[in-house]
């Protein structure tokens, strides 16, 4: 106490970071610890796709050439954790630490030291997690969706480690959604009303809330895995009274907001790009506000969908069949006011509109597939197959990731003073943008001729598409080592960046300068 | 700065209410969605689960109508005991008190403990379907080599819907050697 008091006069005067690595271990500042957060999730992301190379590995050919189904088994299972929990949670979290205050005029988050901890505690958890696949009998094998009594009675012993990694993932999306809420309700600039708010800070808003409110429902189903397992108790195990449809409930009552999470932030995203490229108002803001509002609302009543097989009575799958089709009209909404935004805009197409515009594109083509899966009579056939894969992985894949990299590009500038290299950032874009559709387009087909999901070997008719989708995994996969690539080059020999490098754009955060100072709105600015 | 930290509303009151929110949904977790679920099962009959004893009911017994039972038995991935029906189907009228009975055996080298769990197709029948007696209220041990005949005695409620003509019943047969006297069916 008494050095800090004494430093006190010494802090006013330098206002830069402090030197070494003890500037990223006790940083307070949104701007490091958003950088920490992209840089961690990019690193998850690579090891989460190196996980997806070996499956696809695997499945170039039928029959079983590489890995064990076993290992096969703990490959799809951690590739999902890590891309789930890992990769995309964590990248929109970095980009809400590294925008949100600028956005909305704030110095720096509201709770600086909950920050840090949020963030610190996750290499923690991952690298238990990952931990988890060099110990006996491996690690968790079950699928992400981690369904009792697989994940129970039949899982490696190593399962409690997962128990515990889930609940430090989820302690720290909880904190890192309160910092947001407290961020944005009480640290706006004067002026900037809640419906001055560009969409970024709107969705991620809106996401927070959906945070706070099913990742405690996360963390008490494996805590009553924990129990099951450990302590006696029988909720998932059925010679004990419990039910194993009863972990599926509840998996799913957060599984689905939890998939919101993952996608409500790239709405932002594309929302603040496409303007920006397009030199034209974002067309129907408020409509934006509410549609979001909407299908946060929706994904609590259309858990079921995921379990139209288990055996619900007839009146609850229709219930649910229709509140899934709801959602299809807010989302409807805003591609709509995506495309109406580019209609007769002065468009350019620089890279971070081409994610943005590949988003709205492949993001409604895995819309599509989500309202065929969500007719509850035609998904008995559709249930657990590639189909299945091919749906998430569209919404997932070119939307949440693409809308990521899309930021990453429009952001670039901002956060590091230097401008990519736009052939560069278009090459990147172009691989990817094939490679994902090469990857996954076939998937539907294999689906929907009735390969199933999570096996390591196939009938022989799967062969062909399987090994066309390989090639584009693979395809995919090496074209994101060209995207680290870009990004340390900019990073390391970019040219200067001026402090708007996009003359359509909007908001706060181009108003300071190219890198953004270390500490910015330290005198809140004005809105008008 | 403090002067405009002061115009700020209060970060604390703010944090205060989310971590209840978060603190309130753990506990809907279990003491809501868990109650609720079993609720819903238990009012819907969704999942055929008749674990409660009924008296015997003064049913008028309805001549005209007669409902094929069947009889089925099903081991748990573990479980090594012989189980099966003494008999498959059996043909019941409405509200006639039917007495049936299962067959178990013991055949491993180690004294054990079983429990049934029952499930009846379709579910809708569930409310009309009224045992009582059953082995499945209880835990059956065996002992190494023992064999036993299992009673089960129900009565059909003659409100059962028309269009019902075929009730399948099905036991579950789990191994609760190693848990058993902790939590077998307490939970419910």
């Amino acid at each position: 106490m008494t050095t800090a008091t004494h430093d006190h006069g010494h802090d006013h005067e330098h206002h830069g970071p402090a030197k070494g690595l003890t500037r990223w271990l006790y940083t307070t500042n949104h701007k490091d610890i958003g950088t920490m957060y992209l840089w961690f999730s990019f690193a998850m992301f690579l090891l989460g796709g190196t996980f997806a190379m070996v499956i696809r590995a695997e499945l170039f050919q039928p029959g079983l050439q590489l890995v064990q189904p076993e290992f096969f088994n703990q490959m799809t299972t951690m590739h999902g954790l890590i891309m789930v929990f890992g990769a995309v949670m964590p990248a929109f979290v970095g980009l809400a630490n590294w925008m949100l205050p600028m956005m909305v005029g704030a110095p720096d988050m509201a709770l600086p030291r909950m920050n840090n901890l949020s963030f610190w505690i996750l290499p923690f958890a991952f690298a238990m997690l990952t931990s988890t696949l060099f110990m006996e009998g491996g690690g968790p094998n079950f699928g992400w969706t981690f369904y009792a009594p697989l994940s129970t009675t039949y899982a490696p012993p190593s399962v409690t480690f997962f128990i515990f990694a889930v609940h430090i993932m989820g302690a720290s999306s909880i904190m890192g959604a309160i910092n947001i809420v407290a961020t944005i309700l009480n640290m706006r600039a004067p002026g900037m009303t809640l419906m001055k708010m560009p969409l970024f800070v709107w969705t991620w808003l809106i996401t927070a809330y959906l945070l706070i409110a099913v990742m405690p429902v996360l963390a008490g189903v494996v805590t009553m895995m924990l129990m099951d397992i450990h302590f006696g108790t029988a909720f998932f195990n059925a010679a004990g009274g419990g039910s194993p449809v009863l972990f599926q409930h509840i998996f799913w009552f957060f599984g689905h907001p939890e998939v919101y999470i993952m996608i409500l932030p790239a709405f932002g995203i594309v929302s603040a790009i496409i303007p920006a490229f397009a030199r034209k108002q974002l067309f129907g803001y408020s409509s934006m506000v509410y549609a979001t509002a909407s299908i946060a609302f929706l994904s609590f009543i259309v858990w079921a969908h995921h379990m139209f097989t288990v055996g619900i009575p007839f009146l609850g799958e229709a219930f649910f069949m229709w509140a899934t089709m709801l959602i299809a009209v807010p989302t409807g909404v805003k591609v709509f006011n995506w495309v109406t935004t580019m209609f007769r805009g002065s468009m350019t197409f620089e890279t971070p509109m081409l994610f943005a515009i590949c988003f709205v594109v492949l993001f409604t083509i895995g819309g599509f597939s989500g309202l065929m899966l969500a007719v509850a009579p035609a998904d008995f056939q559709y249930h657990d197959t590639y189909f299945v894969v091919a749906h998430f992985h569209y919404v997932l894949v070119p939307g949440a990731v693409f809308s990521i990299m899309a930021a990453v590009y429009y952001w670039l500038p901002k956060w590091s003073g230097k401008m990519y290299n736009e052939t560069m950032g278009k090459v990147h874009f172009w691989l990817s943008f094939v490679g994902v559709n090469i990857l996954f387009f076939p998937q539907h087909f294999l689906g929907l001729a009735g390969m199933p999901r999570r096996i390591p070997d196939y009938a022989l008719q799967f062969a062909n598409f399987n090994m066309i989708s390989s090639i584009g995994g693979f395809l995919f996969g090496a074209s994101q080592l060209l995207f680290l690539y870009i990004v340390v080059h900019t990073i390391v020999a970019g040219k200067p960046a001026p402090a708007k490098p996009w003359d359509g754009a909007e908001g706060l955060e181009w108003t300071v300068d190219s890198p953004a100072p270390y500490h910015t709105f330290t005198t809140p600015p004005k809105i008008d | 700065m403090s002067d405009a930290e002061n115009a700020r509303p209060s970060h604390t009151r703010l944090v205060i209410k989310m971590v209840s929110v978060v603190f309130g949904m753990l506990a809907f977790v279990f003491v809501g969605l868990v109650p609720m679920y079993n609720l819903i099962c238990e009012w819907t009959g969704i999942t055929g689960r008749t674990n409660e004893a009924s008296l015997v009911q003064d049913y008028l017994v309805d001549e005209n109508r007669s409902i094929k039972v069947q009889f089925l038995a099903n081991n748990n991935a573990d479980m090594p005991w012989e189980f099966r029906p003494m008999v498959k189907t059996i043909t019941a009228k409405p509200g006639e008190v039917v007495e049936i009975s299962y067959f178990a055996r013991n055949a491993t080298r180690r004294d054990m403990t079983a429990q049934a769990i029952p499930s009846l197709s379709p579910f809708e029948v569930t409310p009309y379907f009224h045992k009582t007696e059953c082995f499945c209220f209880n835990q059956q041990p065996l002992t190494a080599g023992e064999d036993v005949e299992m009673a089960l005695v129900f009565q059909i409620d003659p409100d059962l819907p028309a269009w019902i003509q075929t009730i399948s019943l099905s036991y579950t047969l789990y191994d609760v050697s190693s848990e058993q006297q902790s939590a077998a069916v307490t939970f419910q």
